[in-house]
């Protein structure tokens, strides 16, 4: 066989975001050689973009804050499809796992009395999310970084991995090639642990960026992992809408957090028109209620606009169906009026989001602090994703472990905004110590030869198939389009069988692309090769939207309004690849709360 | 639709040249934009890095008609159209392709500085006070997303390429957060000044009109430096103490 660069690993970590260095900290603890694959350079994925903060009940600002409170938070939110114990050791472990962030050299906002400030959030009941202005997730990712760099841990920067090495049923490594001369690297691990983060590039609008392919999710599914509940796709409900440059770009739910309310064409406050039954107790009957409930009143309850997400961006997309939209088919978010409750309100805003002010300033030509905003849902994060034991992140794959964005069971039906930050550190940590204890407790394993050698081959196709193959890029254009179209906000039977068709038929387009040029930083050979990735993560989130019938959470299906399908009680969805490597999909039903849950559920109300 | 033509800079370290793309452009279009339309229609091999697409990554840093800039902040109605809007890689980095730069010594620079050594936390659960007003500049320091156009545009790495002997605004501006951290015990000072060059830096501020994040960083973090730097190594009335303290 040809030789290829090896680098020898005990744990090898792919992506390098919040989870992956947080793992990347803990495997390196143990002093076992560990490998951090970025598909970026360092510091730059998208735990960049987390803006309004890190959820943990730390109670610095409202004391009656507990473990307790934000696992029934967690769990309600999910629409009681979460992982219940990952939703406990989630809400135990993060307090800790973000006071450790300080020791590493992050800066949170403070209290008067000098601790982590915290601010409130949609779905958490209590001010809980500790941030940095509008830019939490900087402030995160540079902590791990700089922390992350004096711990003996070997970077590859800008190296994507397009398949996992398995030896007999274990993982044993990973293929990648290198971004700059397109050289393959093989990587060879006692334990790998994916934390590739989301898979937004499936669709056309999506707060994220082209690294955001679905890789982790592609490469365990085709390593035998199972895939839990990808029906739920979070569509944020606050997007950018205009320009069309723009569309997509988030903006922060700390906007409404620190008082911002979304109006329609009318001036209408639409979302008192709507409140879920599960949500009355918790919600402010007036306005008044709402704004005293923002600025820290702590018997009022909170606004409408602090719905959980996926409620928020349903009523959103009504109030555009129904005529009483922007102009550019959003509604309006509007922080600007504070003006009328607060003093030096312009100084307010731009000191509470000044990363908001920046970018509508810059990008948009609006100045927040003036008028409103123009928002719209944009695909923002993946719910579902690898299935993992919920203490140690291993998959049912001996070795190969996931945490982060990619893996699933925290968050359920629904996430909480906030709930990610923490769930990258809480869930990254334990990845990395228990991949650690794997490798440790587990030998060397040997790579298979003629399995690179077959990759190898598959990954210069593009440059092979004949010149009138397909532009990649289009294929990729064609599938976002399709997966806006028919895998949205809205869902039913006929939409997702048609999805599933045009994914077969991009599928085969996709096999005969053809990419110009050499294997230097060729970018149009790298859109190629993580469309096998889309094709599949799309692939699953339409097959598993397919099974579930019934409107809950994220997952709305037209055909199906009703929250529960009938006689079904409460499932996960599960697909996995089958022995005829078609795409496989079950149910399995969800384990009975013990009565420890049940109780702490009940006594929150 | 309207038409622009845009001069980008395609090659690598041995060959290069400047390429014409003409491309459509519309209504609130940044210049990131119009690099990807070209590359999806008319150069699917072309090197560019980005990211977030919000100037909040720092990845897509290069020179717009000659100006550091990120390509995703640059709006294309702040450039005149009616000529051709040349774009290129930033020049203070060896070239690796087209758009793209190895920055990876600015990677290693940070690797050699003393990391961050807090003192001993003052709670039992491993927490620190801390007043707000005594970390706002600290913060400010911390906004920087690592685009290192500053580095691109200062003389003493673009132009004398001391990249040996010299870190660059960047890491003053990492070197000023952590020692005015109000935890922080270390003490980088003779680094500062024997290795890391901070001398060479001749306050032009070229450094703070570049950066994106509008980080006041001459007089923020280097002017601050510099005087500590002269206090500890300079000031006749510490050297007398020093000699006969030790």
């Amino acid at each position: 066989m040809a030789s290829y660069e090896t680098f020898e690993h005990d744990v090898l970590i792919i992506g390098a975001g919040g989870a992956g260095l947080r793992a990347a900290i803990e495997a390196a603890a143990d002093g076992l050689k560990v490998g951090l694959v970025c598909k970026s350079l360092l510091g730059k994925a998208h735990t960049v973009m987390a803006e309004g903060g890190v959820a943990a009940a730390l109670a610095n600002v409202d004391e009656r804050d507990s473990w307790r409170v934000h696992f029934a938070d967690t769990m309600r939110g999910g629409q009681y499809l979460s992982n219940a114990r990952m939703a406990e050791l989630h809400a135990k472990e993060s307090p800790d796992r973000v006071r450790e962030l300080e020791a590493w050299g992050a800066l949170f906002d403070r209290t008067k009395e000098g601790s982590i400030l915290q601010r409130n959030f949609g779905g958490h009941q209590y001010p809980r999310l500790a941030h940095v202005g509008d830019r939490t997730g900087l402030e995160m990712i540079r902590a791990l970084q700089d922390h992350g760099i004096h711990q003996g841990i070997d970077v590859h920067m800008e190296n994507t991995i397009v398949s996992l090495l398995k030896t007999g049923d274990r993982v044993s490594g990973a293929f990648g090639y290198e971004r700059e001369k397109g050289r393959f690297k093989i990587f060879s691990a006692k334990a790998v642990v994916l934390a590739t983060g989301g898979v937004g590039k499936a669709y056309k609008i999506t707060s994220n960026s082209w690294e955001y392919t679905g890789d982790g999710h592609s490469l365990a599914y085709h390593a035998g992992a199972e895939l839990i509940d990808m029906e739920f796709v979070q569509f944020h409900p606050t997007g950018m809408v205009w320009p069309p440059s723009v569309r997509g770009i988030l903006v922060t739910e700390g906007v409404r957090g620190e008082g911002g309310i979304l109006t329609n064409s009318e001036g209408n406050r639409f979302m008192f028109d709507d409140i879920p039954e599960l949500y009355v107790n918790q919600t402010a009957d007036s306005p008044e209620e709402g704004w005293n409930y923002t600025q820290g009143d702590r018997e009022a309850r909170r606004p409408p606009e602090l719905l959980t997400r996926d409620h928020v961006a349903r009523c959103i997309v009504r109030e555009v169906h129904e005529g009483r939209g922007s102009p550019h088919g959003g509604v309006f978010l509007d922080i600007a009026w504070i003006k009328e409750k607060i003093p030096n309100a312009q100084e307010h805003i731009r000191r509470k989001l000044p990363s908001m002010y920046h970018q509508f300033k810059e990008l948009a030509d609006i100045d927040i602090t003036q008028e409103p905003m123009e928002v719209g849902p944009t695909t923002h994060y993946i719910m579902g994703g690898i299935k993992v034991d919920a203490d140690t992140q291993m998959t049912c794959v001996p070795g190969l472990f996931a945490a982060g964005e990619c893996a699933a069971g925290l968050h359920g039906a629904n996430r909480l905004g906030g709930n990610s930050l923490s769930d990258l550190l809480v869930f990254g940590k334990r990845a990395g110590e228990y991949a650690a204890q794997f490798a440790a407790d587990n030998g060397e394993v040997a790579l298979d030869d003629s399995a690179i050698e077959e990759i190898a081959q598959q990954v210069l196709q593009p440059f092979d198939n004949p010149e009138d193959g397909d532009n990649p890029y289009e294929i990729q254009a064609q599938l976002q389009d399709k997966m806006q179209e028919l895998v949205g906000i809205a869902r039913s039977q006929e939409s997702l069988m048609q999805a599933l068709e045009e994914i077969q038929t991009l599928r085969e387009k996709a096999d005969s692309v053809h990419a110009i040029g050499n294997r230097e930083y060729n970018a149009g050979w790298h859109t190629a090769l993580d469309l096998d990735c889309l094709l599949t993560v799309s692939e699953s989130i339409a097959l598993a939207a397919l099974e579930r019938k019934a409107s809950i959470g994220a997952h709305s299906r037209d055909d199906f309004p009703e929250k529960e399908e009938q006689g079904a009680g409460k499932y996960n969805t599960i697909v996995q690849k089958s022995q005829d490597n078609t795409m496989g999909i079950r149910r399995e039903p969800v384990p009975e709360l013990t009565e420890e849950y049940q109780e702490i559920i009940d006594e929150m109300g | 639709m309207e038409k622009a033509t845009f001069r980008i800079w395609r090659g690598d370290a041995n060959e290069a040249q400047y390429v014409d793309y003409e491309t459509e452009v519309s209504e609130g279009m940044v210049v990131l934009d119009a690099v990807h339309r070209i590359q999806a229609e008319q150069a699917n091999d072309l090197a560019v890095r980005w990211n977030c697409k919000a100037g909040k990554c720092g990845s897509c840093s290069a020179e717009v008609n000659g100006n550091p800039k990120l390509l995703c902040m640059t709006r294309l109605n702040d450039l005149p159209l009616d000529q051709p809007v040349t774009v290129e890689p930033m020049r203070a980095f060896p070239i690796i392709k087209d758009l793209v730069t190895d920055v990876s010594w600015n990677f290693k620079v940070k690797e050699k500085m003393k990391p961050f050594t807090p003192r001993p936390p003052d709670e039992e659960d491993g927490t620190w006070r801390m007043e707000q007003e005594d970390i706002d500049h600290i913060q400010e320091f911390r906004k920087c997303i690592e685009c290192f156009l500053c580095q691109d545009v200062c003389h003493v790495l673009r132009e004398h390429d001391l990249h040996d002997e010299f870190i660059g605004p960047r890491f003053f501006v990492y070197a000023a957060s952590l020692e005015m951290h109000p935890i922080d015990t270390e003490n980088r000072l003779e680094e500062l000044k024997n290795q890391d060059g901070i001398g060479y830096c001749n306050i032009t501020k070229c450094c703070t009109k570049v950066c994106p994040e509008h980080i006041t960083i001459t007089d923020n973090a280097i002017i601050p430096l510099k005087e500590r730097v002269v206090d500890q190594f300079y000031d006749p009335i510490k050297r007398l103490f020093r000699v006969f303290s030790s």
